[in-house]
């Protein structure tokens, strides 16, 4: 068995950020931190601080993304690193050029760390094990396994709204099979120690051992949403609609879709949260994502500094552990 | 040939329970003579076997040598090397090589190239259908003649089920034993783990209990209807192993074997990703590891097999799920299956039964036994070595194992294929 945490260093602090999975409490609420100080950078007249002046991050994307590669380019150029933007289609990846000859070659163009996206679970892990000890990696989606980056910027959205975690209750609905965001939502959760975590979904779209990952499958919202602090859309893949997944689009609607009546069984100030693109009218209303509980929008900004907090805490630079070090 | 004496060793002959010491008189490449030398027998060279286990050769019934076709992932000659250092004497290979072994043309390759290499004994199993294609049935006589010991469709599948039920009659007819991997390829679909806690946790794609099990069943109806002598190759749930033993109770012609690392590995062992236990089937859970075990104590599998699985070192270099399956295995088949002693699965006799004779039986092939008469295919093996698997130490051409650095107690040291001395260890 291979080293299980492969993502910190030999006294425990972040090297890589791959996954929430087996992280301690402490470094969760570290990195929520960081991020609270970070939030005002993009408010202030120079929108830049110079941490990572000097610093290269190349954003690898094996799949495309808008939200994600944005938001962690702007976090990039806030900390004053230097960002290269890569998009490699699935076509010029079937050039036959492997995995590890790309990463050989950007390795060799002196960059400082990675942010990778790649359509197979456990790309980033792969890549970790491989690059030159000297670079970081951070993952922003891989498969279905992990999207820690966008787990945190939500726990961060929940942590303005809720203040505490040890109290709360959280829905998570839809396809939590293929769910990279669900994985990552989940372990986070856990970790800071949300007692109630469900999952709402039919069968054909919750993994078959959901119990292990410490959460209750409710198979009619109706029932799943009842008293909840927060309430997690996921996005339904169109593709999933042409397999044998589901029936249609309109009878996911009617069973799952978040409208306002099914809304209004969770807490009156219930949170509603997305991580995007939404699909109107598939999982859920119109009237709904934009209304008054919708933090939809919110998470996109937080997005931003969470991800300035990771990128300057794997490379060592963090405002917080500068503090410690003085 | 030489005429050779082997003193002094603990025989372990499970098929002639025998299981003392003694000693082996071999002349003209067969076994003569066991504990008292022939009249006028002289020896012109002499194995001192103080100490060691002497049992028969070992018949892995399933480990692909690469070649022809994947060269590059390892020959019959690299690949039978490293089966006689690990005390195999004979290597059933399946059927998927480049070309696909569908005439008796790459039947004869086969076998000249094995000759050639002067390793372990080679035999094939042939294609059930042309191409694996699992439309056409294959000139199975032929194939027969040409010396294939069975026809599989591997794990390929025949979509319909009139063409499974006529492959299954026309090897019945011929005495053909039909070697069936369990798998419903719908179910199985793009997955590459078991469906589990694991998969769960890692998003990867899952491969469910019954792509298995459903398979195990729709074939057992067809074996009923058609006579045909079917042997299960390497299942991996429990559930399987509990309706083979039932349908043996039934009077069905069914056996069936496992795979070393089944016994021993479970979905847990993928830790984060680690590629080298990316198999199919698939490792699976704790429960179904106990009721393999227990299939193996009862007899239900009747063998335990390498699943030898050569790679290149690319082929593993890449996100768990974009790499190939399979384990280099043949260098641990022994190893993993005495350690099954040391762990209270299996009496001695009754592990080196599952590597020997029983196997042979499934094989219907004359090996597997010290009796006098049989081929002098024969393992020579030091209880008292403890050592570890290192990449540096492998011979085969694979190094892709998750076994590296386990360490085992006992080590091989000489292995003899028709009375010659074809591997030796320096102590």
């Amino acid at each position: 068995m291979k080293q299980q945490d492969i993502q910190l260093d030999s006294e425990g602090r972040l090297r890589h950020f791959l996954t929430i999975d087996g992280l301690k409490r402490q470094t969760l609420v570290d990195i929520l931190d960081t991020a609270e100080n970070f939030s005002t950078v993009g408010s202030q007249n120079v929108k830049k601080v110079p941490l990572l002046r000097g610093k290269t991050i190349i954003n690898l994307f094996f799949e495309p993304s808008t939200r994600t590669r944005t938001t962690f380019e702007l976090a990039a150029k806030r900390l004053s690193a230097d960002v290269l933007n890569i998009n490699i289609s699935t076509s010029s990846a079937s050039k036959g050029e492997s995995l590890l000859d790309m990463l050989r070659n950007f390795e060799a163009m002196f960059c400082d760390m990675f942010v990778v996206r790649h359509q197979t679970s456990g790309a980033a892990h792969f890549i970790a094990e491989h690059v030159a000890p000297h670079i970081s990696v951070i993952n922003a989606g891989d498969g279905s396994h992990a999207h820690p980056t966008q787990g945190m910027l939500d726990m961060f959205t929940i942590r303005r709204h809720k203040k505490e975690f040890h109290n709360l209750s959280v829905a998570i609905v839809g396809d939590i099979l293929h769910s990279r965001v669900a994985r990552s939502q989940i372990h986070a959760l856990n970790i800071l120690g949300v007692p109630d975590i469900r999952v709402i979904g039919p069968d054909t779209l919750i993994p078959k051992s959901a119990d292990n990952l410490g959460v209750h499958v409710y198979h009619d919202i109706r029932a799943g949403l009842r008293d909840v602090d927060v309430v997690i859309m996921l996005r339904l893949q169109r593709e999933r609609m042409t397999g044998a997944m589901l029936p249609s689009e309109k009878e996911y609607f009617q069973c799952y879709g978040l409208t306002p009546d099914k809304l209004a069984l969770a807490r009156p100030d219930a949170i509603v949260m997305h991580p995007g693109p939404i699909n109107r009218g598939v999982e859920i209303a119109s009237s709904v994502a934009d209304g008054p509980q919708s933090v939809i929008l919110e998470q996109v900004t937080n997005g931003i500094a969470i991800r300035m907090a990771i990128m300057s805490m794997t490379l060592g630079r963090s405002p917080v552990s500068d503090k410690e070090g003085v | 040939m030489s005429k050779i004496h082997i003193r002094n060793g603990h025989l372990i002959d499970p098929l002639n329970q025998r299981d003392r010491q003694g000693d082996i008189f071999i002349a003209a490449g067969k076994i003569i003579a066991i504990d008292k030398a022939p009249d006028g027998f002289v020896a012109n060279h002499e194995v001192d076997a103080s100490g060691c286990w002497v049992f028969p050769g070992l018949i892995d019934l399933r480990a692909r040598l690469r070649e022809p076709g994947q060269e590059h992932k390892g020959t019959i000659a690299s690949e039978s090397h490293a089966a006689t250092s690990a005390g195999i004497t004979t290597i059933c290979m399946p059927p998927d090589t480049l070309p696909i072994i569908d005439t008796p043309a790459v039947v004869e390759l086969i076998h000249r190239r094995a000759e050639a290499a002067g390793q372990a004994k080679v035999v094939t199993l042939g294609a059930l259908t042309v191409g694996l294609k699992g439309e056409h049935l294959s000139e199975m006589v032929q194939l027969q003649q040409a010396g294939c010991v069975g026809m599989t469709n591997l794990h390929y599948p025949i979509l319909e089920s009139q063409i499974m039920r006529r492959a299954m009659e026309y090897a019945a007819s011929n005495g053909i034993t039909v070697f069936i991997n369990a798998e419903d390829e719908k179910l199985a679909g793009s997955g590459y783990a078991h469906e589990g806690q694991v998969s769960t946790r890692l998003g990867l794609k899952g491969i469910p209990e019954t792509a298995e099990t459903l398979a195990v069943s729709r074939k057992l109806m067809l074996i009923e209807q058609t006579g045909v002598r079917a042997h299960f190759c390497q299942l991996s749930t429990a559930r399987a192993v509990q309706m083979i033993k039932r349908a043996q109770y039934d009077g069905l012609r069914v056996t069936a074997d496992v795979s070393a690392h089944q016994l021993h590995l479970t979905e847990m062992d993928i830790g984060f990703f680690d590629s080298n236990c990316h198999v199919l089937p698939p490792l699976r859970t704790q429960r179904d590891r106990d009721g393999l075990r227990l299939g193996l104590q009862e007899d239900t599998l009747s063998a335990i097999c390498s699943d030898h699985q050569p790679h290149d070192r690319d082929a593993k270099l890449a996100p768990f799920g974009e790499t190939e399956p399979g384990i280099s295995a043949l260098e641990t088949l022994l190893p993993l299956s005495l350690r099954l002693v040391e762990e209270g699965v299996l009496t001695r006799s009754d592990a080196i039964a599952r590597l020997t004779c029983q196997p042979a039986s499934v094989l219907n092939l004359p090996v597997g036994s010290l009796k006098p008469g049989h081929a002098a295919d024969i393992c020579i093996f030091d209880p008292a070595q403890r050592w570890h698997l290192s990449e540096d130490e492998m011979v085969s051409q694979g190094h892709n194992t998750p076994f590296i650095g386990w360490e085992f107690n006992g080590r091989v040291r000489q292995t003899l294929v028709d009375g010659k001395i074809i591997f030796s260890r320096q102590a």
